[in-house]
């Protein structure tokens, strides 16, 4: 979708500011949608792919002027309820529907640490053909799909390398949508400047991006 | 998912509805990503009224519910406020730094490297680490939202996930390298790693001048978040989790 979460290029966001001291969050309530997020993520009705489809569907004027974490919790309300795990009723409340059984949470505290120390791969152990090599001048394809991808527009139709193949992986254009991992090769691949940007860049500054075969094509 | 959207939409509206009739939106004034200059005196259109009592109430409905386990909550919370941050990076660095063997395996296959150190693990999965020389310099960005190397760094800053510095990197790397004060000559070819998949990246910063007879414990102390992001150098005097 090309919505306003792919700024890659866009220019006039206004100054950097950097905050000294920075704590890790802002706000108790920051820590409790992170957490939530990732613990109600083990029951794994949703996918890293589809959790970030549910922000960027957030309306652009609201995405520009909400935090980050506010970003989070509104797609955390969204993926709870379309994923079934509870109703908006049930938010809207603040109470379980009457009649309805509790559940056993499937990720305990004395489990986190393992957890996050094995992480969630999206890394696939399964024999693809890898369609292009190191060092293949590759195009970026030119395609506007209206739901989840991570091919920013700022590179599509730009020529590139191939800088590495960095092994299998999960396809986020299918899998946001629950319409399979469609497992490919994914790619370094190295922009020059001036090809993403014309004049006014360095001549020898680069932009890497790591880019899924089908977003590729032979240039 | 346009089904899903269409859900979000609706709530959006009662959502407004609430904010309109309610206190407006209490803002972080402390949130750089907010500060680019408009007042916040409109209703947003879902934005809570009050954060902290919508989060409770969603908390305390999954509890009841048995979705989410509340020890499990604060377990994680702990782990990312005291546990997964910065300083495991600034260990993996300063190790490199160390020792050349170290180095030559972090570059060639960072997760095992990585690991040799105990971290790795959630948005970390499958690292590489680029390095910056006299002619070459590394950053690191996610213009798409704000992946960023949990183990290594922790979670990310305000200023990593906000729109001017998702936007302005790939176009303008060495302006945005100048605000944050670092002027780098035009012969030394600078690039910026979009985060587009689920590789992730930490920048190896060039050992300081003068540090020849550091520890590794001295090295992992002048070791900054932003130089493993790319956006400063390190410097012998430098140092603290930022």
């Amino acid at each position: 979708m090309n919505g306003v979460h792919d700024m890659g290029g866009m220019q006039d966001m206004g100054p950097l500011r950097e905050e000294k001291n920075e704590p890790v969050f802002h706000h108790p309530w920051e820590g409790r949608v992170f957490a939530i997020y990732r613990a109600a993520g083990a029951w794994r009705k949703w996918n890293i792919d589809a959790a970030r489809y549910s922000r960027e569907v957030i309306p652009p004027a609201e995405y520009l002027s909400i935090s980050y974490y506010e970003k989070w919790f509104i797609g955390l309300e969204d993926l709870l309820t379309a994923r079934g795990l509870v109703t908006r009723a049930e938010i809207e409340s603040g109470k379980p529907a009457v009649g309805s059984s509790k559940a056993t949470p499937p990720l305990k505290a004395s489990q986190i640490h393992d957890t996050e120390a094995l992480g969630s791969s999206t890394k696939r152990n399964v024999p693809v053909a890898a369609r292009f090599q190191a060092g293949q001048r590759v195009r970026a394809r030119v395609i506007n799909p209206t739901g989840h991808t991570r091919l920013p527009r700022y590179a599509r139709g730009k020529i590139g390398t191939i800088h590495l193949d960095h092994g299998v992986y999960v396809f986020p254009d299918t899998n946001a949508h629950f319409k399979g991992e469609s497992p490919q090769h994914v790619y370094s691949v190295r922009f020059g400047a001036r090809e993403l940007w014309g004049e006014q860049a360095n001549p020898q500054d680069a932009v890497y991006l790591d880019m899924w075969d089908d977003y590729l094509e032979p240039a | 998912m346009q089904s899903s959207r269409r859900d979000f939409l609706a709530a959006a509206a009662s959502a407004a509805g609430a904010a309109a009739a309610g206190d407006l939106p209490a803002r972080a004034d402390d949130d750089p990503a907010h500060s680019h200059g408009h007042t916040h005196d409109h209703a947003h259109q879902a934005v809570p009224s009050d954060m902290a009592l919508r989060v409770k109430s969603l908390e305390s409905l999954l509890v009841e519910k048995g979705v989410v386990d509340r020890a499990a909550l604060d377990a994680l919370v702990d782990a990312y406020e005291h546990k997964i941050g910065p300083r495991n990076g600034a260990q993996v660095v300063a190790r490199a730094w160390a020792d050349p063997a170290y180095k030559q395996r972090l570059l060639a296959d960072a997760d095992k490297a990585i690991a040799e150190l105990g971290f790795g693990g959630q948005q970390g999965e499958h690292m590489l680490v680029v390095e910056n020389t006299p002619s070459v310099h590394n950053m690191v960005v996610c213009t798409l939202c704000s992946c960023y190397p949990w183990p290594v760094l922790g979670l990310p800053p305000v200023w990593y996930k906000s729109a001017p510095y998702r936007s302005r990197s790939v176009i303008d790397p060495r302006g945005v390298l100048r605000e944050f004060g670092l002027e780098l000559s035009d012969d030394v070819e600078v690039r910026v790693w979009d985060s587009t998949a689920e590789l992730r990246y930490l920048v190896l910063p060039e050992r300081p001048a003068g540090t020849e007879g550091l520890s590794e414990a001295e090295l992992t102390a002048l070791v900054t978040r932003d130089a493993m992001i790319g956006v400063a150098k390190v410097s012998p005097r430098s140092g603290g989790a930022a």
